[in-house]
């Protein structure tokens, strides 16, 4: 049970976009600026940013919902989960590898990102704007694991939700849907994500 | 020096969303709702949930800048804030006000760490569900925040009365800064 009421048929973020739409209208438009617009980065790349610092952050919707959407835009299901267990090692280029050892420090502190880490990280030709990004995504994250999990909102456990899920953040993005989210309101109370 | 090409001399977040205005307008948006807007906490109170978990994030800049505009905002009883941030136990909070700080400290740490127990103990004091959504929302936002400014190494001011300036403007509210040439 969520700590205080939401629609019973908006799990995890979008119920709480949509208990305060004033303050979620901001952070839509940040989320979907930094994820699906302009960038050197991929879409897939920026939802392993997302990926990376929710699986840390031990958030389960978070971390299901965006892998699931990492999964889609990548075409494979395998690079999340290596980047998941050793970014290292993981099937990405060089830079990215640099980029999500930064948005890894982002997820413990500021403070823990190092003039090593950002010269790693040019050295391995990433941009200023592509270094201010990943930063910007994992704090961003930060913010929404720490949402979803300090209210704790529902979590499904149904791997078809999320895939579901993944399509809707494809097709849609991170913007409210124009006709708001009725539709997925079901008689018998069980969940619908698209 | 910040780690990447932002104006030089201007400090913390303003270097940053001038450095990247399209994500700077969202960014000052969000503060300007959650801190001033409509919200059964007032604009004070928000600004120590601020200062609080940014002091608890070691982000000195965003420390320091929230702290001056909560103690421009709580005017006479601006003590509180330096209670807060420093000998907590002393400071003059409502009960249901100390409640909240404990929950937004917990966020701090992870959203994980508030158990029910701790928001049962704010609605014995009297919490709504919108104060205690907004401490949780300001407190993850500042999480955000304080990782932005940070993890970027923006220039944080080391004058006291750069702050005290920075405090008086943000009271009056959030507004993007715009690049001068």
């Amino acid at each position: 049970m969520s700590y205080i009421p939401l629609e019973q048929h908006l799990p995890g973020i979008t119920g709480l976009l949509e208990y305060r739409k004033d303050s979620g209208a901001p952070i839509r438009e940040l989320t979907q600026i930094l994820l699906r617009g302009e960038s050197t980065l991929t879409a897939g790349e920026r939802e392993l940013i997302a990926t990376v610092v929710s699986s840390r952050n031990e958030c389960r919707f978070c971390t299901a919902a965006h892998t699931a959407a990492a999964n889609i835009l990548l075409e494979n299901t395998d690079t999340v989960e290596a980047v998941k267990q050793d970014i290292d090692t993981a099937p990405v280029s060089d830079k990215l590898k640099t980029l999500l050892h930064i948005a890894a420090l982002v997820q413990i502190s500021g403070k823990a990102v190092t003039a090593e880490a950002i010269t790693a990280a040019k050295q391995a030709g990433a941009t200023d704007r592509e270094i201010h990004d990943t930063v910007l995504i994992a704090a961003l994250f930060c913010l929404y694991n720490r949402y979803v999990d300090g209210l704790a909102t529902m979590t499904p456990t149904d791997p078809a939700f999320y895939e579901g899920l993944g399509q809707r953040l494809k097709q849609h993005g991170y913007n409210r849907l124009p006709q708001g989210y009725d539709h997925l309101k079901t008689k018998d109370n069980t969940l619908k994500s698209i | 020096m910040a780690y990447i090409n932002v104006p030089e001399g201007v400090p913390g977040i303003r270097s940053l969303v001038l450095f990247r205005p399209e994500t700077g307008k969202p960014l000052y948006q969000l503060a300007q709702v959650l801190l001033r807007e409509d919200s059964p906490l007032t604009p004070a109170e928000r600004e120590l949930i601020a200062a609080h978990v940014s002091s608890r994030n070691n982000c000195r800049f965003c420390m320091e800048s929230h702290a001056a505009a909560a103690r421009c905002l709580y005017g006479t009883d601006k003590q509180i804030v330096d209670d807060v941030l420093n000998a907590p136990s002393r400071a003059d909070l409502s009960p249901k006000m100390r409640a909240l700080l404990h929950i937004a400290g917990k966020v701090q740490l992870s959203g994980k760490q508030v158990t029910p127990e701790d928001i049962a103990a704010a609605r014995e004091q009297g919490a709504s569900d919108r104060e205690i959504h907004d401490t949780v929302l300001i407190a993850a936002a500042f999480c955000m925040f304080n990782r932005y400014v940070d993890g970027l190494a923006s220039w944080t001011p080391t004058d006291p009365a750069v702050y005290e300036e920075m405090g008086l403007r943000m009271a009056k509210g959030y507004v993007l800064p715009k690049q001068t040439t």
